[in-house]
C-alpha cells in the first residue's frame, strides 16, 4: 500500500474508533453514593465488605474513589469549596470536621436509636459535635504511644518506665543505638508537613510549655519553649536517629522499626496494630510499649486523631449517604470486621462496646492502653499560657495547613543544615505572624 | 596499538558507556517492576534486597481492590482521543504558520509555548468551576479537552518545526496540478512530513498517558485513568511499596509495549531533518 493510503486509512480508522469510544457523560445516578477514602488498611477492609451493605441495601449502590491523603484532601477541598457535589461520603479528620461544619460544608448526622450514639467515647464525640450536632460518625480515632525495643531495653540493662520524660526517652536512645549495626536509638517524624513533623512537634511544643499563639492569635514561636523543645528534638535526632530522618514519615519509620533498625518511637498508636502483627513485623515479639512521654507542662492537650465519615452538604444523596455511614460506624460493623478479619482488625478508639468485648481484649493487648490514651486525651485543653485555638498536634484554623508545612519545611532544614534553632525560630515566627495578619486574624 | 585495536577499543568503551546509560536510565523501572513481586517487609528492607522469594501478592491484590481494565479503558480512550483532536487542530495551525508566516507568527509561537510555563495549580479552581458548570467533571470529554488544550502547544510547535523542514518548492508544484489547500496538506505535506507527525502524536500520547494532575483533580470514579489507579495504592499509614509498585507497573506496562513496538518510529521523527 503507498504511503499516503496507508496514512489515510490509519487516520480514518483511528477515527472511527474514537468516535465508536466517544463518551460519556457521568451523571450521577440515583441511590449511588460516591465515596471518596485514604487507603488506610481499616479503609481497606471497610471496602471489602461494604458487599455486606449493598446487599443488605439492594438500592443503593456504591463507587469508591481512594486517594492518598494529602491528594484526597486537595480534591475533596476543591470539591466542597465549589460545591460540585461529586462526592457523597468523605473520609476526613477532627481538623477538618470542626472547620468545614462551620463553613457549612458539611450536613449534620442524625443517626438513629439503634446507632447508640452514647455508646461513643466521649472525647470521641465530642470532637465530631459543632454547637450540639454531630457533623461526622467516628470510623476508628489515635492518639500517640512510645514503642520500644524490649530486647534493646534489657540488653542494655534499661527498664521503661509507665511514663518517661522527653529527657529519659533521650538518654535511653543514647545508650541503645548501635550505628555499626545499624540500630538508631530513637526514629521520629522528620518528613516537612503539618501532618507529619509538625504533627509530633506541636505535640511536643505543647508538652514542653509553649504554643503556636496566644490567646490574641500573635505567634509565640520564638519562646524559650519552642527553642527548648526543638533543640531536644534536634540534638536527639541528630546523635541517634537514622540517616536521612528529614525524609522520615510515619510510614518509613514504620519501615524501619518493623525491620529492626528503631530502638524508640514515638508515634500514632494505629501502629501498635502493625507492629505486633507478625506478617508485617521482624520485631512483632520484641515491641513493647509505654505512654507518650511528658515534658515540663504536665497536662498538655495530648493527641487526638479521628478519621471519621462525613456527608458534604452539596450530596445529593443525604439519606443513603447516611444509611451508608451508621453501618460502617456501627457495633454491627464492628462484628463483621471480627468476624471477616478478626478482632485484632477492628476500628480501634471509637466505641466502648468493642473495649468491653473479652475477644477483643484477647487479640490486641495494647486495646486497654489505647482506649486510656484517647479518653484521657484532651485536644482542646490547655496550653501553658491562655491560647486561642484547639488541637493537641494541630491548631484547628484553616491557614494551619500553610503554616504548619511552612514551619515544617524550616525544621527539617534545621537536620540537614547548619542553621540553628534561634535563627530558625525567629525567621519561622515573623513568616506565621505575615500569614495571620493577612488572614486577618491577628491585628 | 594499531589503528585497527584503537578502533576497536574505542568502540568496546562506546558500547560499555552506552549500556551503562540505559541500565541508569532504565534502573527505577526495573527497581519499580522488582519491588512488584516482593512482600511488603522485603520492600522497605534496609539494605535494599536485589535477591528475594518472589510472591504474586502484590499483585493480587491489586486485582482484588480495583478495577484494572477500568481504569486502563479510560486511559487508552482518553489519551488516543486527545491526541487525535490535539492534531486536528494543530496540523492546519503549524501549516499556516510555516508557510504563511505574519510577523505575529515568532511572538505568537512564544506566547503558545509560554502557557506551558504556568503551574497547573494556578489554574486549579476557575478550570474546575469551568468544568462543574459544563457538566465535564468525571467525564472523559472533559479529561480530553484540558489534554488538548495542555498538549496544544508543544505539538504545534513540533508540527511547526517538521513542516518548515518541507521545500516550499514542493507544495507549490503540487498546487500547479491542481491540488486545493487541503489536497496539498493531505496529499503532499502530511506523507512528506509523516515521521514527524508520528513523532508528535507518539509524544502527546505519551504525555497525556502519564498525567495526574488533572486526571486526579477532575475525576472521580466514571473517568478516573490510570494515574489515579496508582494513586489509590499510597497510604499514609501502613506499608504499601509492593502493592503501589505492582499498580505502577500494570499502569505502565502498555504505553511501555508501544514505545518499545513503535521506537523506530519515534527516532526517525525526533531525527527527521537533522542530516541533510
Amino acid at each position: 500500500m503507498p504511503r499516503t493510503s496507508r496514512f489515510k486509512s490509519s487516520l480514518r480508522c483511528a477515527l472511527l474508533a474514537c468516535a465508536g469510544l466517544l463518551p460519556l457523560s457521568a451523571a450521577h445516578a440515583a441511590g449511588t453514593l460516591t465515596i471518596a477514602t485514604v487507603n488506610n488498611g481499616d479503609m481497606v477492609i471497610m471496602q471489602k465488605l461494604s458487599s455486606e451493605f449493598e446487599k443488605q441495601h439492594p438500592d443503593i449502590h456504591l463507587k469508591w474513589v481512594v486517594l492518598e491523603e494529602n491528594v484526597l484532601r486537595q480534591r475533596v477541598t476543591t470539591d466542597i469549596a465549589t460545591k460540585a457535589g461529586q462526592f457523597d461520603v468523605l473520609t476526613i479528620g477532627n481538623y477538618e470536621v470542626p472547620l468545614w461544619a462551620k463553613q457549612k460544608w458539611l450536613a449534620p448526622v442524625k443517626p438513629d436509636a439503634a446507632y447508640d450514639v452514647d455508646d461513643l467515647l466521649p472525647t470521641v464525640r465530642k470532637d465530631l459535635t459543632v454547637d450540639g450536632a454531630l457533623y461526622a460518625l467516628p470510623f476508628y480515632a489515635e492518639s500517640d504511644m512510645t514503642y520500644y525495643r524490649k530486647d534493646l531495653f534489657t540488653k542494655a540493662g534499661i527498664t521503661m518506665p509507665a511514663h518517661p520524660t522527653y529527657a529519659q526517652l533521650a538518654e535511653y536512645a543514647d545508650k541503645i543505638t548501635d550505628k555499626t549495626n545499624q540500630v538508631y536509638g530513637i526514629c521520629l517524624r522528620g518528613k516537612p508537613g503539618w501532618g507529619e513533623n509538625m504533627a509530633f512537634l506541636t505535640a511536643t511544643v505543647h508538652a514542653f510549655g509553649g504554643q503556636w499563639f496566644d490567646a490574641s492569635w500573635k505567634p509565640t514561636l520564638d519562646t524559650p519553649e519552642w527553642k527548648a523543645a526543638l533543640t531536644w528534638y534536634v540534638d536527639v535526632m541528630k546523635k541517634d536517629g537514622p540517616p536521612g530522618a528529614a525524609s522520615n514519615g510515619f510510614n518509613e519509620n514504620l519501615a524501619l522499626f518493623a525491620s529492626g533498625h528503631c530502638g524508640i518511637w514515638v508515634d500514632s498508636t494505629v501502629a501498635g496494630g502493625l507492629l505486633f502483627d507478625p506478617k508485617q513485623s521482624q520485631v512483632a515479639d520484641k515491641v513493647g510499649f509505654t505512654a507518650a512521654p511528658s515534658g515540663t507542662f504536665a497536662n498538655a492537650p495530648s493527641w487526638l486523631w479521628i478519621w471519621s465519615l462525613a456527608i458534604p452538604a452539596s450530596s445529593k444523596n443525604v439519606d443513603d449517604a447516611t444509611t451508608f455511614i451508621t453501618w460502617a460506624t456501627s457495633k454491627a460493623y464492628v462484628d463483621l470486621v471480627a468476624k471477616s478479619n478478626g478482632w485484632v482488625a477492628a476500628p480501634a478508639g471509637t466505641r466502648n462496646s468493642t473495649y468491653a468485648n473479652p475477644d477483643y481484649q484477647k487479640a490486641a493487648p495494647f486495646a486497654g492502653f489505647v482506649r486510656d490514651a484517647i479518653e484521657h486525651s484532651n485536644p482542646d485543653g490547655q496550653t501553658k499560657a491562655p491560647r486561642a485555638y484547639t488541637g493537641a498536634q494541630f491548631a484547628d484554623i484553616p491557614q494551619f495547613q500553610a503554616i504548619g508545612t511552612q514551619v515544617g519545611q524550616s525544621v527539617a532544614a534545621l537536620l540537614t543544615t547548619s542553621q540553628t534553632v534561634d535563627s530558625m525560630l525567629s525567621s519561622s515566627d515573623r513568616a506565621v505572624t505575615r500569614v495571620m495578619r493577612q488572614s486577618g486574624l491577628l491585628h | 596499538m594499531t589503528p585497527a585495536r584503537k578502533a576497536a577499543l574505542s568502540r568496546a568503551a562506546l558500547t560499555i558507556i552506552g549500556w551503562g546509560v540505559a541500565l541508569w536510565v532504565f534502573f527505577p523501572i526495573l527497581w519499580m517492576a522488582m519491588t512488584g513481586f516482593k512482600s511488603e517487609i522485603d520492600a522497605v528492607s534496609t539494605p535494599p534486597k536485589f535477591f528475594f522469594h518472589p510472591t504474586l501478592a502484590s499483585y493480587h491484590e491489586v486485582f482484588e481492590r480495583a478495577n484494572y481494565w477500568h481504569f486502563a479503558i479510560n486511559s487508552i480512550v482518553i489519551s488516543v482521543l486527545g491526541t487525535i483532536v490535539a492534531l486536528l487542530f494543530s496540523v492546519p495551525c503549524a501549516y499556516a504558520m510555516a508557510f504563511s508566516p505574519t510577523k505575529r507568527t515568532r511572538g505568537t509561537l512564544l506566547w503558545m509555548l509560554s502557557t506551558k510555563m504556568l503551574p497547573p495549580v494556578g489554574v486549579l479552581v476557575p478550570i474546575y468551576i469551568l468544568a462543574r458548570n459544563a457538566g465535564l467533571l468525571d467525564t472523559r470529554t472533559g479529561l480530553v479537552i484540558v489534554y488538548v488544550l495542555m498538549n496544544l502547544p508543544i505539538t504545534v510547535w513540533m508540527l511547526f518545526t517538521f513542516f518548515k523542514e518541507v521545500p516550499r518548492e514542493i507544495l507549490e508544484a503540487g498546487r500547479m496540478d491542481g491540488a486545493t489547500r487541503l489536497g496539498e496538506v493531505w496529499h503532499v505535506l502530511l506523507p512528506l512530513s509523516l515521521p514527524g507527525v508520528a513523532s508528535t502524536a507518539l509524544l502527546s500520547l505519551i504525555l497525556s498517558w502519564n498525567e495526574s494532575f488533572w486526571s486526579l483533580n477532575l475525576t472521580s470514579s466514571n473517568a478516573a485513568p490510570l494515574p489515579s489507579f496508582i494513586a489509590s495504592f499510597s497510604s499514609p499509614e501502613g506499608l504499601f511499596f509492593g502493592k503501589l509498585s505492582a499498580a505502577s507497573t500494570l499502569a505502565v506496562a502498555p504505553i511501555l509495549v508501544f514505545g518499545w513496538l513503535s521506537q523506530k518510529q519515534l527516532v526517525r521523527g525526533l531525527t527527521f531533518g537533522a542530516v541533510k
